[in-house]
């Protein structure tokens, strides 16, 4: 029976061949970076909660979260009149959203942890030019999206290259056509930002829960060797 | 203050049977002595249970089973409530290592023959124990109220709805709705919250009561009592407690590494334990790309999905499960351990295994033209194994069985060869980066694997003789 | 299974060594899942401090408002009410609130920071109900003994204009008033002590 386990243990690893369609960026994600997160959240705060609320995060989760003073938060991320305690949450009502998008733009408190990093932050930077769209873009992960590129003026305006493979035409990079405020690499330190805040968003209490889990292993590690000497002592009675 | 004590306890003995309780199921209750590996999952399934009660418990505190607050609530627990992150992530990880253990449980009996006379009961109880743990998670996973909950239960309730004759008003009363709504959350949360975990706790005392009037197999699958001491005390016996309690530690600890690993490091277990599109919340306009339910359920819904018939499918779904139930009487051999059978039922324990596993596997991915015809494959094998069984052991040609029990090595006896084995496969060459510092103290060695696999596999092959 | 060379010391140490460790583990769990029963940042967020703008207040007037759940009662009061104040000190259980519960700043005669304006948790000291208002002189159901003040309709308890508990009746203490300060000289926080430069 052992023989048949250790076979298939070996054999298990091939199973990791599943799914990749679209190839995506990589993030660079460090939720210790305080500045970063700092950042992140400005840049939310003045693109994007406009529409999109993150209703599960109060202005008081920034403030302690990511160490700075709770003035300093109302003062330089929250919009006017919040209080510490206050969600954030975004100024359009449902009414109007479904008037002008057809649809109320989702609250994104968990969107890091639907669609992943790496899809964000190529989602992000992924849009381009396509006249007949009813927002006139169009984005490389995310087909006939619903929503304008918001961050265009930094970014600057991309079109698609083509090329054909097996007789298909496919997307095979994006290219900048007209520059933003922003050089490109400045543009992805910006999406890299956002993204980082969007994964602490969807998780707040994941910096601590990895950081705690080398001390419960430990611990646990502890009481296994106790309690083997233990069951070894008394199992000298057996045979 | 020490006699006060000692006639304290007096006190209630002399009112309460804790004494004889005590004697009949721990310190006297003798144990076959060759537990091995297999024998930890009952109590790891014991504690699994506790764990999902108290965690469920915390949950209840702040849970708000309403359909407009649900979702939220959730994610109140994991953010705003002191250490809810670490609760919730608990009872889910729990969820799904309760799973594979009773899995492993199930999988211990069908190799030691457990549930052979006289054990029939217990595999029963067992069985009822897997069917309401079953509609406890399934009543569970509703209750998050995202979108794989809402859809998930949408589509399993509307099988219901394929049984002839009575199946729509079947799917409306156990709804409470024309469609999933608040009113099947109510019902759901009440059902997983106490209704079934009384039902599971009784079924696993009776179980276990059970399990004591007979007394334990084990690995060998020899009657112990047949050989008893002049006390009364079979030879291979050894009392539960202290031996076993002190082992079945070892196996908690073991386990909690595992537990708490996951806990801490892999929660989502790459959407396996907590599936991504979960945290959408629950809309009922819009169905996501693709459903599945969570893994432990996919073998069987890989089965459903494998018959083109609506009701002959949710037929063979329950078919799938009901077989189970038969098991003791399908198998009428002697012989209990697969340590002594014939290579045809190793064999075709060998098929259902990878049948269960294969399933699983289709069960998590959409169902192409290939993955049905595999899904069919496996479906047939799962089936013959069981069906075919009273035909098959005829011809099975057993090897005697000792009348006591085999010394097996320990795992302390296979550490040399494991070492051994270890620098068959490594070479002491160190890998280095560019720089020169060392990566890895050893390199694989590739013929030195090559070797191994091959001696493995026609250990394989021998042992399914 | 035989007795001899049985080490039960080793066994002894090792049991214990094991049930500290266990016993350790099992404080290490209990601790999240008792503190998960503590008041979550939602509670703190709702139990934030509250401004009330007394600008329009007439004399006599009382204003509610809610406190972390509690009704609190902003009372502006008349000098003939605070004349009164000093004649009831010999029917008080506690009149120079030496027993009872309020900020510094109101540990005076008047129980508040500014005499006119009277502010109290309005839950009477006994079991919790809240008292009505009855600022009028000897009625009828009160008699002749009562000078204005809170009266609990639960279990009877008299409260002065300063809520100040009177002698013989279930409530142990004065009412209880909470922290709050002056951000203007009509506007009020209640719920914290000072202004926070003040705290640095």
């Amino acid at each position: 029976m052992k023989n048949l386990i250790y076979t298939l243990l070996f054999l298990f690893p091939l199973g990791a061949f599943a799914a990749g369609d679209i190839k995506l960026d990589e993030a660079s994600i460090d939720l210790t970076d305080n500045a970063s997160l700092q950042r992140g959240a400005k840049y939310f705060v003045d693109y994007c909660l406009g529409c999109h609320s993150v209703k599960h995060i109060r202005y008081l989760n920034i403030a302690r979260d990511f160490k700075i003073d709770n003035d300093a938060v109302l003062e330089n991320i929250a919009p006017e009149n919040a209080i510490i305690y206050d969600k954030m949450l975004s100024a359009m009502n449902a009414h109007d959203a479904t008037k002008w998008f057809g649809t109320k733009p989702p609250d994104l408190s968990l969107i890091a942890r639907v669609r992943g990093a790496d899809w964000l932050y190529s989602y992000l930077r992924g849009f381009y030019i396509e006249e007949k769209a009813p927002m006139g873009v169009n984005n490389t992960v995310f087909k006939d999206v619903a929503m304008p590129n918001m961050l265009w003026q930094l970014q600057g305006l991309q079109k698609p290259v083509y090329k054909m493979e097996s007789g298909q035409k496919f997307i095979s990079k994006l290219k900048l056509t007209e520059p933003g405020q922003l050089s490109p690499e400045k543009f992805d330190l910006l999406v890299n930002d956002l993204v980082n805040f969007l994964v602490y968003v969807g998780e707040p209490h994941q910096l601590e829960r990895i950081r705690m889990g080398k001390y419960v292993l430990l611990f646990i590690l502890m009481f296994l060797i106790v309690a083997y000497l233990l069951k070894r002592e008394y199992w000298k009675d057996i045979h | 203050m020490k006699n006060r004590l000692a006639s304290s306890t007096d006190w209630v003995l002399e009112r309460f049977p804790l004494s004889k309780f005590w004697n009949d199921h721990m310190a006297q209750y003798y144990a076959p002595k060759n537990f091995n590996f297999w024998y930890f999952f009952g109590s790891l399934a014991l504690l699994m249970l506790v764990n999902q009660i108290i965690t469920g418990i915390l949950l209840t505190m702040n849970y708000k089973p309403d359909a407009e607050l649900a979702f939220d609530s959730i994610e109140y627990i994991m953010r705003e409530v002191n250490w809810g992150w670490l609760i919730r992530y608990m009872h889910s990880t729990g969820a799904s290592a309760f799973f594979i253990i009773v899995y492993l449980h199930m999988f211990r009996g069908m190799l030691y023959g457990s549930y052979k006379h006289p054990r029939e009961l217990i595999w029963i109880f067992g069985m009822l124990i897997f069917l309401a743990l079953m509609a406890e998670s399934f009543m569970g996973y509703l209750l998050p109220w995202g979108q794989m909950s809402y859809w998930g239960a949408q589509v399993i309730i509307s099988l219901f709805s394929a049984i002839p004759v009575i199946g729509d008003d079947l799917s409306l009363w156990i709804r409470g709705d024309y469609v999933v709504s608040d009113a099947t959350l109510n019902r759901f949360f009440a059902f997983h919250v106490i209704a079934i975990p009384l039902v599971l706790v009784f079924l696993v005392i009776f179980h276990i009561i059970a399990l004591h009037e007979v007394g334990s197999n084990n690995p060998d699958g020899i009657n112990i009592k047949e050989s008893k001491d002049p006390w009364g005390v079979p030879i291979d016996g050894i009392a539960f407690h202290p031996y076993y309690t002190v082992k079945d530690i070892v196996g908690v600890a073991v386990f909690l590494l595992f537990f708490a690993t996951v806990i801490f490091y892999l929660p989502e277990m790459g959407g396996y334990f907590l599936e991504h599109a979960n945290f959408i919340p629950a809309d009922p306009l819009k169905t996501p790309e693709h459903i599945a339910p969570v893994w432990y359920f996919t073998p069987f819904y890989a089965i459903l999905r494998a018959v083109p018939d609506k009701f002959a499918g949710v037929i063979a779904m329950g078919g799938s499960i009901f077989v189970l139930f038969l098991l003791p009487w399908l198998d009428s051999g002697k012989v209990r351990s697969i340590r002594y059978r014939g290579g045809i039922y190793k064999k075709a324990l060998l098929l259902f295994v990878i049948s269960f596993i294969g399933l699983g596997y289709l069960g998590t991915q959409p169902a192409t033209h290939i993955a049905v015809i595999f899904a069919r494959i496996f479906t047939a094998i799962y089936f013959g194994f069981f069906l075919l069984m009273p035909i098959y052991i005829r011809w099975e040609k057993t090897k005697p069985v000792p009348l006591r029990l085999t010394e097996q090595p320990s795992l302390e006896d296979r550490i040399p060869d494991l070492i051994a084995t270890f620098d068959e496969v490594t070479l002491k060459e160190p890998i280095k980066t560019k720089s020169g510092t060392t990566l890895l103290p050893r390199r694989l060695n590739v013929k030195g694997l090559l070797n191994v696999m091959i001696r493995l596999l026609k250990k394989l092959k021998n042992s399914l003789d | 299974m035989n007795d001899e060379g049985v080490d039960k010391s080793k066994r002894q140490f090792l049991t214990s060594a094991l049930t500290v460790v266990g016993a350790v583990g099992t404080g290490y769990l209990a601790v999240p899942f008792l503190a998960q029963m503590q008041p979550s940042v939602k509670t703190e967020a709702a139990g934030a401090p509250v401004e009330v703008d007394i600008s329009k207040m007439e004399p006599g007037q009382l204003l509610r408002v809610e406190w972390r759940g509690k009704p609190v009662w902003i009372l502006n009061r008349t000098k003939e009410v605070l004349a009164t104040l000093a004649t009831l000190d010999d029917k008080l259980r506690d009149p120079n609130s030496v027993e009872s519960i309020q900020p510094e700043a109101s540990t005076n005669p008047y129980r508040s920071i500014k005499p006119e304006l009277f502010i109290a948790v309005g839950l009477c000291t006994h079991l919790g109900c809240s008292p009505t208002f009855r600022p009028e002189i000897a009625p009828n159901d009160l008699g002749p003994d009562w000078k204005g003040g809170f009266f609990c309709p639960c279990h009877g308890s008299w409260f002065d204009l300063a809520g100040r508990v009177y002698r013989g009746v279930p409530a142990p203490t004065n009412l209880v008033v909470p922290p709050y300060y002056y951000i203007t000289d009509t506007l009020i926080k209640i719920g914290e002590d000072t202004t926070p430069e003040a705290n640095a």
